[in-house]
């Protein structure tokens, strides 16, 4: 159990409805948390520009400023963005479900609010809070002080800069179909649980996480610290996601529950790593050609039916023994000289 | 018709938030009903489709956490209906809304001093 979150954890419930709030509170508290209330979206952004808060719940439907307008301001404020919202509501629909989700919100509570599911959520997202802070720490302990403090301070700079490095994509295959083939919060915690392991693979690698998307991400071996064997950190960190996937399939196949299978598309070289976006919002990132065939690679794992496929760059900077198997050159959109593709092939279990 | 009060909502509330703590909730959602009731009424009278649909929203929550099933199904109903139908009908759903309201407080009083 986490120091601090437990006995020290500070939520703010955010609904109009009293009895809502009394007893989410009251919920929260009987948890060990301390929880604030506020009574609609307003309140709540000036609460959480003013004081710190480990968790936010939040309700939808509110007069003055509803849940889906916090949501969207949250997402625009650098300091309050990797908060994590739990969306507590009665809406009607799940189109409501998935715009909260879309929207940034970590996790779906439907009202009344189970205590038992409430407190493992609870739990959940300040786990994976503190992995997002670690993951912070390991920015600011990785980055040279001028930059740390640059991103203390504006959270970017103008700019980027010519780094040489890996850059991995990874999805989950099929998604929409098992998006549609089990409720809501299954799939929310599918998705927790995905994100989990993967965090842990690519940061336990060196890698950076620098994009999130539904149920794909990117992540950046080579800056903002430089790092010697990007290519080998890379491929070990998407063996090890593979085998994180293998596991808790048998997990999930012991518990009745539907299996994943991801695809990782990975490509080396030059690419600009920095801070990019506007004063409002920025996020670290990557951009060039390496950064498009990763992407285009990620896809083209689809088609090759394998899960991990890499470009030339990166079978050539390997160093450590890995299968690998070259399937020929394959045209990938968005490039007019077809690319060399090379598959890693990972052992099966058992 | 199911039960006023389902007694297995009830006491699961009770027994995850105290007894003590769920009598302050009842006189709480004592007070704060009616409000909500009134406020339906006077968004019909106004026309505020957006207020009335709110106003039923927060009564069908509150009705769930209680397990008084009637009335979060009938404020449900007028929670997606929206406005029209109930214009349309004079009213007339809201007036049946009132009649179980009643019902769902005579029994959450007897369930607090019980």
């Amino acid at each position: 159990m986490r120091e601090g979150s437990h006995g020290g954890a500070r939520l703010l419930v955010v609904d109009d409805n009293k009895v809502n709030r009394l007893l989410l509170s009251r919920n929260l508290e009987l948890m060990g948390h301390r929880a604030v209330a506020a009574e609609n979206g307003r309140i709540a952004l000036e609460m959480l520009r003013r004081e710190a808060f480990d968790l936010l719940l939040l309700d939808i439907e509110m007069p003055e400023m509803d849940g889906f307008q916090v949501l969207e301001q949250l997402a625009k404020d650098l300091q309050l963005r990797d908060l994590p919202v739990i969306v507590t509501s009665s809406l009607e629909g799940i189109d409501n479900v998935v715009r909260c989700i879309e929207l940034g919100a970590e996790d779906y509570l439907t009202k009344p609010v189970n205590p038992g599911l409430l407190k493992a959520r609870v739990g959940a997202s300040l786990e994976k809070k503190r992995l997002r802070d670690q993951q912070k720490e390991l920015v600011r302990r990785f980055a040279t002080p001028e930059v740390a403090q640059d991103l203390q301070q504006s959270g970017f700079s103008l700019g980027g800069k010519r780094v040489q490095g890996t850059v991995m994509f990874s999805d989950i295959r099929d998604f929409t179909p098992l998006v549609e083939s089990q409720p809501p919060e299954e799939t929310i915690e599918l998705l927790n649980t995905y994100y989990t392991l993967m965090f842990n693979a690519i940061s336990g690698h060196g890698g950076i996480v620098s994009h999130m998307a539904a149920d794909g991400l990117m992540a950046v071996f080579g800056a903002p610290l430089p790092l010697p064997d990007h290519c080998d950190a890379a491929v070990r960190t998407a063996l090890e996601m593979i085998e994180m996937i293998e596991l808790f399939n048998v997990e999930q196949k012991t518990a009745g529950r539907p299996q994943i299978r991801i695809g990782i598309g990975i490509a080396s070289g030059e690419m600009v790593a920095g801070y990019t976006g506007t004063n409002e919002r920025a996020t670290y990132t990557c951009i060039g050609d390496t950064v498009n065939i990763a992407s285009r690679l990620e896809a083209h794992t689809k088609e090759a039916k394998r899960a991990i496929l890499i470009d030339a760059a990166t079978r050539e900077g390997l160093h450590t023994p890995v299968e690998v198997e070259a399937l020929g050159p394959v045209t990938i959109r968005g490039k007019v000289q077809p690319v060399e593709v090379f598959a890693v092939n990972h052992a099966k279990k058992g | 018709m199911a039960e006023t009060i389902d007694r297995a909502v009830f006491e699961d509330l009770k027994s995850t938030a105290g007894a003590e703590f769920v009598k302050d909730l009842i006189d709480t959602f004592l007070v704060e009903a009616p409000v909500m009731m009134e406020d339906m009424r006077s968004a019909l009278a106004a026309g505020d489709a957006e207020r009335f649909r709110r106003a039923a929203h927060s009564l069908k929550s509150n009705s769930n956490t209680f397990g008084a099933a009637n009335l979060a199904a009938m404020a449900k109903e007028i929670e997606l209906g929206g406005l029209a139908p109930v214009r349309a009908a004079s009213g007339v759903p809201l007036d049946a809304l009132e009649v179980e309201y009643t019902r769902v407080a005579k029994a959450l009083m007897e369930l607090k001093r019980a």
